[in-house]
């Protein structure tokens, strides 16, 4: 089984210890992960943008990184959708019926890191430990586009140490939405207030999901209001064990410059 | 060149990429759906309950009688209702109002809304009623009358033969429906949303609906 | 009345801060779109088989689409064989034209009105209006809307941006101007307030020569016209009047009788929630002299208005399936912050982003902004009855926006422009677009970054601005995940296409 890491430009830039933590949690489960290198961003912000034609290349960059992969596992809702959605569509609209054929194996094998937990390797228990109160946010990607149900909770409950609280009207977008959270500031800023307050009442320690470009919003949210609330990606949770390879530690507070 | 002209040739002109060859008939349409969301075996008596209860869950007031009760049935609730005039469809059933003390008022084509609006109730029967909605329709029958008369009156009594006219769904209702009549679907009493987005009973349409089923 | 309709309105962004600033606002939306949401997710839930229904209702509406010239010239010929009469506009201008000629030949001077949302769209009262006909709305939110000089800001509930309180004042001050007064001491109660409509409306409805309706849904093979309602205003102007005139949008036609089965349980409960609304009238032409049920005389104006423009995008055209529910509406978290006005048309919310600036072009800055009036969170395509992948329709009209190409506009293929002030946006798409296509580029940038990161501001100038006014920005780490690989997986040199783009 040959195995790619699809670690995501905001991911690989601004957030390498979900990406380190991602490699330890499946080299733990006994998974070969391999950096195919010449990957980089999937193209969403051009694309989401009305930038379909900047878009294509980076689809095609993408699918020659990781065609030749059995499964491509990502830390991203929003990353894996948008190559299992719209990475055949940029191809097709483009013309280029080969990409698009080839877009659309590649998406097929692409998976969100709790799918690949869950339905891969079929674990729901990855031996971490995590002592803190946990709330979870299900991104909308996640949620709606792939599907993603309650396989992070399942994960999450099986966490050592972790207590999880509900968060109310979890369902909500947390006002991120890319381009949108400059493009609609304010409409922006008012979602991203209301979730930090929903998060804040919950009294959790940490609010966890599976995509660090909502976790970059919801934490620069939260640590602009003063709240003590991390925002903590999926994987260095389940990454996190006993013996204190506690990863996240490594970027300090991590989420913003607070 | 004509209003219809210019749009029909839009149309086309938009629709180039559907193929000539292609029919209508030839674009598929899954109805994979329900005829009925109730269990084939559903017995009569079992719809007829569920029809109380949806119609109940409306606001509507749902009674029950026979043939026998029916007369004095229909002249209690005028009388609750204190009714002093009751309109009454050309073709209803004369022994339904034997014992009723309103007066019948009887529809006339030259009948102004302003002298429907004077009429306390109205008492019809229906053309089938739909159990999962709640819903009675009307078609017009002479047993109905003209749709103003179930309208203007602030006090609408219908008549449900049960079980003949109870039907278990939507779909099975537009079965037996002739839609080159006028119909009117009722599901309980006037209703608005609009203040709020709650809902409240009781607007234009009549503010007290009683749904009598009838057994037969 | 002309002058409160969306002419010079800010672009959505603004508007919408405007509106996020209006905490009255805020709380009228968010407790009204908070009470729906979660009953019409129940009123779903009860049928087993709703994902069949969707499906369904799409695939009608597909094929209707598909074919919609012959589906229209069958339902013309079935409405005038029940002794209806059609006519056909093609835009705003001709649609008020035949109804003011329609009305003013009947020698009246007003008319009733059902809740139309084309009518609405077409502006037919100020057109009425000018040419000294009254329209009187009826349905209850679109006369707090009327009354209060207002627009309207929500498809099914016109006037939820109105709490009770304000109903309350409106109807007070200025039921008067327009007929029977507000009952004395009138309470913000909903019962008293439906009540005062109740009484204000009854005098116009039974004097009431000509009605003016719209419709949900028109059958090609039988002629009949379907309005869905709650009040009983819809009755009262479909029924009571001589003349009968409905304005319909002529993707508003279904094929068959036998598929009404399938609208008929998607509409209610995606609306208000319910099994079934109070109440459905259905007609089928005119009713003879001798049974004088309703109106003697029955027109129906089909209207494109930009329709056809929007058939001709064939990831666009799915916008006409809408049946104008608002389950979109009130799920949206946008929508939800923003109000249904800084939408700028008549149309609010994910539907109105999508439809509008497929009716009228994207060439006003206003209409180009709706596109990105989202976060693409994906509710809206998840309510929704007829499957409209939302989402998906936003970002091809991002792409109309900011790559132009050709359109269809008032039935004519043209190309356009990019959309102006984008420039700099498509410079910093396309430099990244470069950068990501050009790994060593990227590991550069990345470097520079992590050296520089203890300089790197907490608050940024220019466009930056809007992300660090309400949020702050995380650290650049000292090392990027690529050279961590690199570092601890002894990578050496260039790897497999980690070279530049092609």
């Amino acid at each position: 089984m040959r195995v790619a890491l699809f670690v995501t430009c905001v991911t690989d830039t601004l957030y390498p210890g979900t990406g380190r933590a991602t490699v330890d949690l499946l080299e733990r489960l006994g998974v070969a992960v391999d950096f195919p290198l010449a990957q980089s961003c999937c193209g969403q912000p051009q694309f989401n943008t009305g930038y379909r034609r900047e878009t294509e290349p980076l689809v095609r960059r993408h699918v020659e990184a990781f065609r030749d992969y059995d499964h491509v596992v990502t830390p991203s809702g929003s990353c894996a959708a948008m190559v299992r959605e719209n990475h055949p569509r940029v191809a097709a609209r483009g013309g280029d019926a080969a990409l698009e054929r080839v877009a659309t194996e590649v998406a097929s094998r692409t998976y969100e890191l709790s799918e690949f937990l869950v339905d891969v390797l079929g674990v729901t228990d990855v031996g971490a430990y995590y002592p803190h109160t946990v709330t979870y946010h299900p991104t909308c990607h996640g949620m709606r586009t792939l599907g993603l149900g309650d396989r992070p909770r399942r994960l999450l409950e099986n966490v050592r140490g972790l207590e999880l609280v509900e968060l109310p009207a979890a369902d909500q977008c947390c006002g991120f939405g890319g381009t949108f959270a400059v493009k609609n500031a304010a409409v922006s800023a008012a979602m991203g207030a209301d979730k930090a307050r929903n998060i804040e009442n919950t009294g959790a320690e940490a609010v966890c999901a599976v995509d660090n470009s909502c976790l970059m919003h919801i934490g620069g949210t939260l640590s602009r209001r003063g709240s003590t609330v991390r925002a903590v990606h999926l994987a260095e949770i389940l990454a996190a064990t006993e013996d204190g390879t506690e990863r996240a530690a490594e970027d300090g507070t991590r989420r913003s410059t607070r | 060149m004509s209003g219809r002209d210019v749009v029909l040739a839009r149309i086309r002109r938009a629709l180039t990429d559907v193929p000539r060859s292609e029919a209508p008939d030839d674009v598929p349409v899954p109805r994979s759906y329900e005829r009925a969301h109730v269990p084939d075996g559903e017995t009569s008596d079992a719809l007829v309950d569920l029809l109380a209860e949806n119609l109940a869950d409306y606001r509507a007031l749902v009674h029950r009688t026979d043939a026998d009760g029916l007369p004095t049935l229909l002249r209690r609730l005028l009388l609750e209702h204190g009714s002093e005039t009751v309109l009454v469809p050309p073709g209803l059933p004369t022994w339904w109002l034997e014992s009723a003390d309103a007066t019948r008022v009887h529809d006339r084509a030259a009948s102004t809304p302003a002298e429907l609006d004077a009429v306390d109730s109205v008492v019809t029967g229906c053309a089938v009623a739909i159990a999962e909605t709640g819903t009675i329709v009307l078609d017009g029958g002479p047993d109905q009358g003209r749709r103003r008369i179930t309208l203007i009156p602030d006090h609408h009594v219908c008549v449900v033969r049960v079980p003949d006219q109870v039907v278990a769904s939507v779909p099975r209702a537009l079965e037996r429906l002739d839609p080159t009549r006028p119909l009117t679907w009722i599901s309980g009493p006037s209703a608005t949303s609009d203040i709020e987005l709650d809902r409240v009973e009781g607007v234009h349409g009549p503010r007290t609906l009683e749904v009598v089923l009838l057994t037969e | 009345m002309s002058g409160r309709v969306h002419l010079g309105m800010p672009a959505f962004p603004e508007a919408a801060a405007s509106a996020t600033r209006n905490a009255r606002l805020r709380g009228n939306l968010s407790h009204a779109t908070g009470t729906i949401r979660a009953k019409r997710a129940q009123a779903v839930a009860e049928l087993s088989d709703w994902d069949a229904l969707r499906a369904a209702g799409a695939a009608v509406k597909d094929r209707t689409l598909r074919h919609l010239d012959h589906y229209l010239e069958r339902l013309e010929e079935a409405v005038t064989a029940a002794g209806g009469t059609v006519h056909w506009a093609a835009d705003a201008a001709e649609a008020n034209r035949i109804v003011t000629d329609l009305v003013r030949a009947t020698g009246e001077t007003e008319v009733v009105k059902v809740k139309s949302m084309a009518t609405q769209e077409i502006d037919l009262n100020a057109a009425l209006e000018r040419a000294g006909i009254r329209a009187y709305e009826t349905d209850l939110a679109e006369l707090i809307v009327q009354l209060g000089d207002d627009l309207p800001s929500h498809i099914l509930v016109p006037a939820i941006h109105r709490n009770r309180g304000e109903i309350r004042d409106i109807f007070r001050e200025e039921m008067g101007r327009w007929g029977r007064p507000a009952p004395k001491g009138l309470t913000d109660d909903p019962a008293e307030l439906a009540e005062a409509a109740r009484l204000h409306l009854r005098e116009k409805f039974l004097r009431a020569k000509v009605g003016v309706s719209g419709a949900n849904f028109m059958v090609a093979e039988t002629g009949t016209l379907v309005v869905v309602e709650s009040e009983g205003n819809g009755r009262m102007c479909l029924t009571l009047p001589e003349t009968l005139i409905s304005v319909v949008g002529i993707e508003k036609v279904v094929p068959t009788w036998q598929d009404l089965e399938i609208f008929l349980q998607l509409l209610p409960r995606s609306s208000t929630a319910e099994r079934m609304n109070p109440y459905t009238s259905m007609w089928t032409g005119t009713t003879d002299s001798e049974t004088a049920d309703g109106p003697r005389v029955f027109h129906l104006v089909l209207l494109d208005n930009g329709r056809t423009d929007a058939l001709a995008d064939t990831v666009g055209r799915q916008a006409l399936r809408c049946i104008r529910c608002s389950a979109c509406l009130n799920v949206c978290p946008v929508y939800e912050r923003a109000g249904g006005h800084a939408y700028g048309s008549a149309y609010p919310g994910p539907i109105g982003a999508i439809l509008t600036p497929q009716l009228r072009g994207t060439a006003s800055e206003l209409d180009a902004s709706l596109p990105y009036a989202s976060s693409l969170c994906g509710a809206c395509y998840e309510v929704c009855p007829v499957a409209i992948d939302i989402p998906q329709v936003l970002v091809h009209l991002r792409e109309r926006v900011v790559e132009g190409g050709e359109v269809t506009v008032r039935g004519q293929r043209t190309t356009i422009r990019p959309a102006r002030g984008h420039a700099a946006e498509r410079a910093a798409m396309r430099a990244a677009r470069w950068a990501f296509d050009h790994p060593r580029a990227l590991l550069a940038g990345q470097r520079l970054a992590s050296r520089t990161r203890r300089l790197h501001p907490r608050r940024l100038p220019g466009p930056g601005r809007a992300w660090t006014a309400t949020r702050d920005l995380p650290t650049v780490p000292a090392e990027s995940f690529r050279d961590w690989w690199r570092r601890t997986r002894n990578v050496r040199g260039e790897a497999r296409g980690e070279g530049g783009g092609r």
